[in-house]
This record gives structure tokens, sequence and C-alpha cells, in this order.
């Protein structure tokens, strides 16, 4: 083995740890702690929400309510203690007087410069426009005009409830129903900013849109909710980034995003997931507890999620497809990393319905330290859904023996005609492979950064080309440490 | 009312009868597993090994239950045969819950006459499996509280009054395969609780066959526990077999404990029923230990089959392999969920499973789940699982040649579980399964020769 010493690339990561930490000092305002139905009145309040929105808010609560937190993942959830978040910051609101709305705070410009998302637009890759939440609030959203010249919509889902209600309204809780599941639940009655999605028939979006969450303000839950529309013969690839600081106690983020996809449309939707995982003692770090679901409602249809999940202390979510329009085609790409002791319950689920709809499931897990990385997928085959087809493909790969990877894949078939295939391997990097590297001068550490990159091919080409580099880097710095 | 509450009833009100017509080593554990009983009752389908097969609705009819031991007159011999051509085995029957022995088989005992010829066993061995002191409890709610739960397991132990013992001494081998031909027996619809006990000791050899069959027409609902112990070295070699008719329920639950170097396969062919659930759970505690279980499924009409396993790897160095196969027609349900465990430190555990399901019709259903649970590095684990259709290809292919439509098909269907039946090592018993699933597929199984039913 190797003398760790020497290695430069373990100093490199070792120094590197979680270098999204820091915090940015900035006036919040936060509301009061606690959840009741005087704060989903405040929150909607503050937001200027017309009643509509109210009432769906307060339903949802009324529903939450009645409802216990799920028990049934593959985790140790420390308890989570509703009454002490506060559920809205805002770090745009200025301590003296109304700000301007194009006025955007030097700190927060900074803030997301050191993230590495530029919010002057002259300054930011052309090919992507960025929308940036922070806390509760989006911040601000590039190349607005220019999107729209093409008619079309893309803001922060608070502006489009008072700009293009009737959109918001159509298809707001339409994919993710309020009683869908508790965190759904919660979340559809506090929920602040996310980004809204339009995407008008016969449209090829001509940039990637992009979403950065940042949690920054202490005890605070960031609850977003985005929704993506996208009409008939259109096109959108979608990006969404998130970071936290490094904090001790555990940070809630409960999210839904919602995608309906029309006739021959396609969306693409792709996360890197990197919110902060707490630290290697397992304290602290963020509870990513998010509900994610897309609807292909239209023939021909089709939808693409791929997500790298490195950070958060506790991942639990199943990115899914509803498989509705005929001939729809639906893509789940995953790698899952978890080290120290984070652990990730993710998968997805395809439900397919009509008929020759297709979908592929590829989901790559590594576990390392003392992480517990599970895949748990659902594939049901509908009764009228003649001719479905699904592949699935999930593999663990382990690094050190106090870690642990675990797959619990569910096949509902109720139809005869449809194929369903599911195959998981678990294993570790072969020795074999290891020594290869190591007698070609390839120190060992750098080879299991090799070989897991190749391991997570598959699905990091799938990713646009920005986020596949960002991809990789974080795949190696997040294995900081798993070997000798 | 819950469907617990009969049998809450009943064991309150009978139990001095239930102890009277029993022996001392059930008797002692009886009340234990009662308050356990009382405190579980059934799993619900929210439980997620009982997803897809509710126990209380299948527990809640009003079924007689033979507390006095009321002797069935029937003389097994004569009434049925259930032969295996070119294989010789020690034959012994079980009716509904009774053992009956023609003549005396080595090895082979019933409870009541236990405590005479294999002294201090059953006080060693029964309900150690399933009791909640018994170590597979303990290891299994550190790591997945889910597991454990074994409602009718309870029910089961609380109600049981006689049973089987297999008991083969150390280094002692049976020399014949023996099969046991449980019988259903009533003009009344019957709930009856049936128990094996099967003790290997170090180096022991066995091999099993079991056969379900039902002898009249009434409801059945059979319970069934079998308690597995192996000791380091033996092997063992079983069968199940279940051939009863529609309005027959099954619920068996094996527990299996593996020592080091044992061999043990177990094979579960579920022919014609009405609605079974297998819970197999086998805990492989000493090193190099093998462990094959193998089944098939064939099911129409509206029949329900539930095949849950669990292959739990304690320790380092085991090998286990699952294959199970399905074909569902018509309404039938099939479920299938198998989870290997691989506990931290049980590092070169070898495992792979297998599960391939046909669904034949439009209205039949599949639910498959292979679950690995892996928490050591140095393992080679693998899983795969399929639903589909027969190949249309293949059906051109002998459609082209002239094979009927029909024919095509049963060749396809009798092929895709042939693979199962391949994996049986004695020759005779292949060939009578192979005879009996080509049989099943074309629908004449109840016609068999020698069969009370068709007579």
């Amino acid at each position: 083995m190797q003398q760790k010493d020497n290695n430069d690339f373990v100093r490199r990561v070792a120094e590197e740890k979680y270098k999204f930490g820091f915090t940015t000092d900035i006036h919040t305002e936060i509301i009061e702690r606690g959840l009741n139905e005087d704060v989903v009145r405040l929150i909607s309040a503050k937001k200027e929400e017309p009643e509509w929105l109210l009432d769906f808010r307060l339903k949802a609560f009324r529903y939450w309510q009645t409802q216990e937190q799920p028990t049934w993942g593959h985790l140790h959830m420390p308890e989570i203690d509703y009454q002490a978040i506060s559920y809205y910051a805002d770090p745009t609101r200025k301590k003296d007087g109304p700000k301007s709305a194009d006025e955007i705070d030097p700190e927060l410009m900074k803030t997301f410069d050191k993230l590495g998302i530029p919010l002057e637009e002259r300054l930011a890759l052309s090919g992507t426009a960025v929308d940036a939440v922070m806390d509760s609030v989006s911040v601000k959203t590039t190349f607005k005009e220019r999107l729209a010249e093409k008619n079309i919509i893309f803001c922060s889902i608070s502006e489009a409830v008072r700009e293009h209600p009737d959109l918001v309204r159509q298809y707001l809780g339409s994919v993710v129903p309020y009683r869908d599941n508790y965190f759904a639940a919660l979340n559809s009655a506090v929920f602040s900013d996310g980004s809204f999605v339009y995407i008008p028939k016969n449209t090829r979006c001509p940039m990637e849109l992009s979403t950065y969450f940042r949690i920054n303000a202490r005890n605070t839950g960031q609850f977003e909710r985005t929704l993506i529309v996208c009409d008939s013969d259109s096109y959108v690839s979608y990006l969404e980034g998130c970071t936290a600081p490094m904090r001790d106690e555990n940070q809630l983020h409960a999210a839904i995003v919602e995608i309906v996809v029309m006739d021959n449309a396609e969306v693409k939707y792709s996360t890197v997931q990197n919110w902060y995982p707490g630290d290697s003692e397992g304290r602290g770090g963020v509870l990513n507890l998010v509900t994610k679901r897309g609807h292909l409602r239209g023939a021909n249809s089709k939808l693409s999620w791929t997500q790298v999940e490195t950070g958060s202390a506790i991942t639990w979510k199943y990115p899914s497809c509803v498989l509705t329009g005929d001939n729809s085609v639906a893509e789940f790409y995953s790698v899952a990393v978890t080290n120290n002791h984070q652990q990730a319950d993710t998968g997805t689920k395809m439900i397919h319905q009509g008929r020759n709809t297709r979908s592929t499931i590829i989901s790559k897990g590594i576990s390392a330290g003392r992480s517990q990385n599970s895949y748990r997928g659902l594939v049901k085959i509908g009764k009228n859904a003649d001719g479905a087809r699904n592949y699935s493909s999930c593999d663990s790969l382990l690094l050190g023996d106090k870690c642990g990877a675990h797959t619990f894949p569910y096949m509902d078939v109720h139809n005869n005609s449809a194929t369903v295939e599911h195959e998981a391997t678990t294993s570790k990097i072969s020795e074999d492979q290891l020594l290869y590297c190591n007698q070609r001068g390839i120190p060992t550490e750098e080879a299991v950064g090799l070989i897991v990159n190749g391991y997570a091919k598959d699905v990091l080409n799938k990713l646009p080309m920005e986020f596949a580099v960002e991809a990789q880097k974080l795949l190696s710095v997040s294995l900081e440490g798993t070997v000798g | 009312m819950k469907s617990e509450q009969q049998y809450l009833d009943l064991f309150r009100g009978q139990r001095d009868l239930i102890c009277q017509h029993s022996v001392a080593a059930l008797n002692a554990v009886r009340d234990e597993a009662f308050a356990s009983f009382e405190r579980t009752g059934f799993p619900s389908l929210k439980e997620e090994r009982y997803r897809y097969t509710d126990v209380a609705r299948a527990f809640a009819p009003n079924f007689g239950v033979n507390l006095a031991r009321k002797q069935f007159p029937v003389n097994p011999d004569e009434v049925f045969r259930c032969d295996v051509p070119n294989l010789s085995t020690s034959l012994a029957y079980v009716v509904n819950d009774q053992p009956v022995f023609s003549r005396p088989i080595p090895f082979v005992y019933s409870f009541s006459e236990a405590a005479e010829k294999a002294p201090g066993i059953l006080e060693k061995y029964y309900n150690r499996l399933l009791s909640p002191h018994s170590s597979l409890f303990t290891l299994h709610s550190s790591l997945s509280p889910s597991l454990g739960r074994v409602g009718e397991g309870f029910l089961n132990t609380a109600f049981a009054q006689d049973g089987l013992l297999i008991y083969v001494p150390r280094n002692q081998r049976m020399e014949r395969m023996l099969q046991v031909v449980n019988l259903l027996r009533s003009n009344v619809d019957l709930l009856l609780f049936r128990r094996v006990l099967i003790v290997l000791e170090e180096g022991a050899e066995a091999s099993l066959l079991f056969c379900d069959h039902a002898m009249d027409h009434s409801s059945f609902l059979t319970s069934q526990v079998i308690e597995i112990f192996c000791g380091a070295g033996s092997h063992l070699d079983m069968y199940e077999m279940e051939e009863t008719h529609t309005s027959c329920r099954r619920f068996s639950n094996v527990y299996m404990q593996v020592s080091r170097d044992c061999v043990v396969s177990h094979n579960n062919i579920t022919l014609y029923n009405g609605q079974t659930r297998n819970t197999i759970d086998a805990v492989l505690q000493g090193e190099n230990a093998e462990i094959t279980l193998n089944g098939c499924v064939i099911a129409d009409k509206s029949q329900q089959v539930d095949n849950n396993t669990l292959i739990d790897h304690a320790v380092p160095r085991c090998t286990s392999r699952e294959l199970y196969k399905y074909v569902v027609d018509d309404n039938a349900v099939g479920a299938f969920a198998g989870r290997v465990l691989v506990r931290p430190d049980a590092q070169k555990t070898s495992s792979q499973e297998t599960n391939a399901n046909l669904c034949a019709s439009n209205d039949a259903r599949m639910y498959t789940q292979p679950m690995l649970e892996i928490y050591a590095d140095d393992v080679k684990c693998s899983h795969g699982s399929t639903v589909g259709k027969l190949d249309d290809t293949a059906l051109f292919y002998m459609r082209q040649r002239g094979i009927s439509e029909a024919e095509a098909r049963m060749l396809l269907k009798f092929a895709f579980v042939g693979q199962v039946i391949d994996e049986i090592q004695l020759q005779p018993l292949r060939e009578r399964l192979h005879y009996l699933v080509e049989k099943r597929f074309r629908g004449e199984l109840n016609k068999c020769t020698g069969c009370a039913l068709c007579k």
C-alpha cells in the first residue's frame, strides 16, 4: 500500500473537505420558530399570495397534522422537532427601508460567486440561466428576458403565483397532491421559493435552466417547490444544485418537484446534490426528504432523471415517473455516494399506465466509512400498460467493512405483455483492478478514484457537461480517506 | 370482531383440554407463545413481509379445531398412494396434524412418543427458534426491526398438540428418503396446527420429502411450523410439495439454524393450492455452510402463492443460492420476496438469488422483491429478477413446425419451470416431478391414478 504522507491526492482532498461549508453573515428576516396555522397564514401573507393558495396550504397543513412521520425507510432518523424550526427566512429583506426589485445585497452576490454561481449575466456561462434561492427566497433569476423572447417562463414560484396564477393553479399539486405523503403535506403547507418553468408548445429551450439552492440561516428548514411544465413538442434541460453551511445540528430540507410532460415533449432533470453531509462523527448535516415526481401525460413524451447524490446526512427520496402517455419513455440514472455516517435510502418509482411505455433504471451506489446506502425502487405495470418494458440495474460498491449497501426492489406486474427485468450486484473494488493500477504506478487512492469514476460513468455521461465535471470532482472528494 | 379474538377466546376456554392431549414439552412453552400472540396478533398488510398476504382474513372464518384429538377414520395405506416410482422411501403419514406410522421408521417419531424414544430432544429444541428469547430474534431486531413478527407462528405454538420429530443423532445417516404425506381429512372446515421438528446432529444426513394432499372437499386452513437444526457438517435435502385444492389455505413457517460445514437444500414446489404463504428464515451461523433454496410455483384460477424467504449470513465464508420460478395464469396472484442479509463481518459471503416469473394471462398478477441487505464489504452478492410473457419467437418457431399453439405454450412453460426441477439431485424424484408438472400444465393433475378424490 502506498504511503499516505506522500500522496498528493489524499492531502488535496483532505484539505478540500466540504468547501461550501461557509456561512454568509447577512441580515436575514426570520419568523418565529414553530408551526401552526398562523405561521402558514404568515408565510402566505409575506408572499402576498391569493386566497386559493392559502386554502391549499391550510388544507395541507390540517392533513399533515393528522399524519405521523413514516418510519419504513432503512434509516436511523433523528427525531425532528417541527416546532423548533423556523419556516421562513428571507435574506433579501433590508433592515431599513423597502428594497428595490433589482438591487441585490453585495453579500449575497459574493456568496453565490463563491459557490460558483455568478448572478451577473455577463459573467455567467452563457449556456445556463440560473434561479438562485437562498433559504426561503429567490434572490435572482438570470436571463429571464432572453427566455421571455421565446415565451418561456422561468422565474421563482412566488413570482409565478403573482404573474401567471392560472398556470400555477392548473398544475400545482397535480402531480404530487398534498396528501401524497407526510413530507409532501408539510411542504405543501409551508413551501417557500423554488422555480417555475413553463415551456410553451413547439419550443426548444435555448439554454440550460438551473436552480441553485442554498440554506444559510441557522435553525431554518428549506421547503422549496419546483414546478416544471413542458408543453407539446418542446424540450428543456433543467439542473439543480444545492449546498449548505456546516452546522452541528441537523437541518431539514423537504422539497417537492413536480414535472408535467405533454405530447412529444422531453424534460431532462439533473441534480447534483451536495448538501452538508455532517462531520466525520455524524454530527449535523442536512436531512434531505424530498418528493420528486414527473407525470408523462402526453404520448411519446420523455423524462429523464439524473442524480448525483453526495451530500446530506440523510437522503430519502425517490424521483419517480408516472407514464400515462402511450409510448412514453422514462429514465432514471443515479449515483449515490455515502461516506462517514451518511445514510441514503433512494431510488425511483416507475408507474406504467400507458401502452408501450418504457423505463430504464440505472442506479450505482457507493458506500464508504460507516454509511448505509439503500436502493429502493418500484416498478409497477398497470393493467392497461400493454407492451410495457422496464430494465433496472442497481449495483453497489462497498469501500470499507463498516458500511452497508442494500437493495430493495419492488416489482408489481399486472399485465402479462410487460417485460420487467431487474438485476443487482454488490461487491467491493476488486484487488486485481487495484493491483493492475498499482503496477502501473498509480497510487491506491487515485486508483480507487479512477475505478469509482469508471463505475459511475454510465450515469455521469448522462449529465450536462458542466455538471459532469463537478460531479466527478465531488465523487473523489466524497470518498476522501476511504482507502488504506 | 377482530379475527384474533376467536383464537384468544378459544385458548382461554380450552387451555386445559389442549394441554391434556399434549405432551409436557409442548405445554411448557404454550402460555408464553399465547402471550406473544396476544401481544402481536396477526401481521397486518402494512408489515413489510406480509404486504401480499392477508393473514387475519384467512384466519377469520370459523374453522373447526380438533382439540380433543378425535381420531379420523382413515387408513392412509389404503386410500392413498403417493408413490414415487423407482424411489425407495420410508413412508409416514400425518393425518391433519397427527402422525401415523404403519411401521416404525428409524429416527422418526411423533411428539407423543418422543419422550420415550428420543429423550430430552423436544425439551432442548422445541420452539427454540420461535421463542421471543431466541437468538434469531435478538439478532434480527438489532438490524432490521421489521423482522421477527410471526403472529401465526405464536398461534401455532399455542395450539399445537402433536407433531413429527425427525432426529438423526451424530454421524448417523438416514438410509432411505423419508416421505411424509400430509393428508387433510375432515368433513367440516378444519384448522390444523401442524408441527415438525428436525434435528440433525453433527455429521448427520437426511433427505425428506413432504407432500400435502387434501382428501376431502372441505376448506382447510393449515398452520405449519417446521424448525430445523443442522449440526456441524450435517447434510439436509428437503422437498416440500403442495398438491391440494382451491379451498385449502396453507401458512407455513420454516425456521432453520445452520451450523458450520452444513449443506442444506430446501425445495418448495407448489403445484396446486388455494392460498399459500411460505415463510423460510434461515440463519447461517457456522462458517463454510452452504444453503440452496429453490422453488417453483404453478398457479392459475384464483390461486395465491406468496413465498417469503430470508437468508441470514451471520458469519463469514458461507454460500447461498436461491432460485424461484413462477408461472401465474388466469386470476392467480404470485408474490415472491427473497431477502439476503449479510451481517457486519460476514466477509467472503457469496450469494446469488434469481427469481423469474411468467405471467400467462392478462389478469394474473405478480409481485416480486429480491432484496439484498449487506453490511460487509468483501462479498459477492447478486440478484436478478424478471417478469415477462412467453417468448413470441419461440412460440412462432414451434408453430412453424406444426406444434399446436396450446401444446407449444405448454412446452415453453414446462421448460421454464423445468430449470428448478432439474436442480433436484435424486433422479427418480426429478422424473416424478417432471411428470407431475407436465400433468399440472395439462390440467390433468386431479385425475392421477391412486387418488381418492377421483376414484
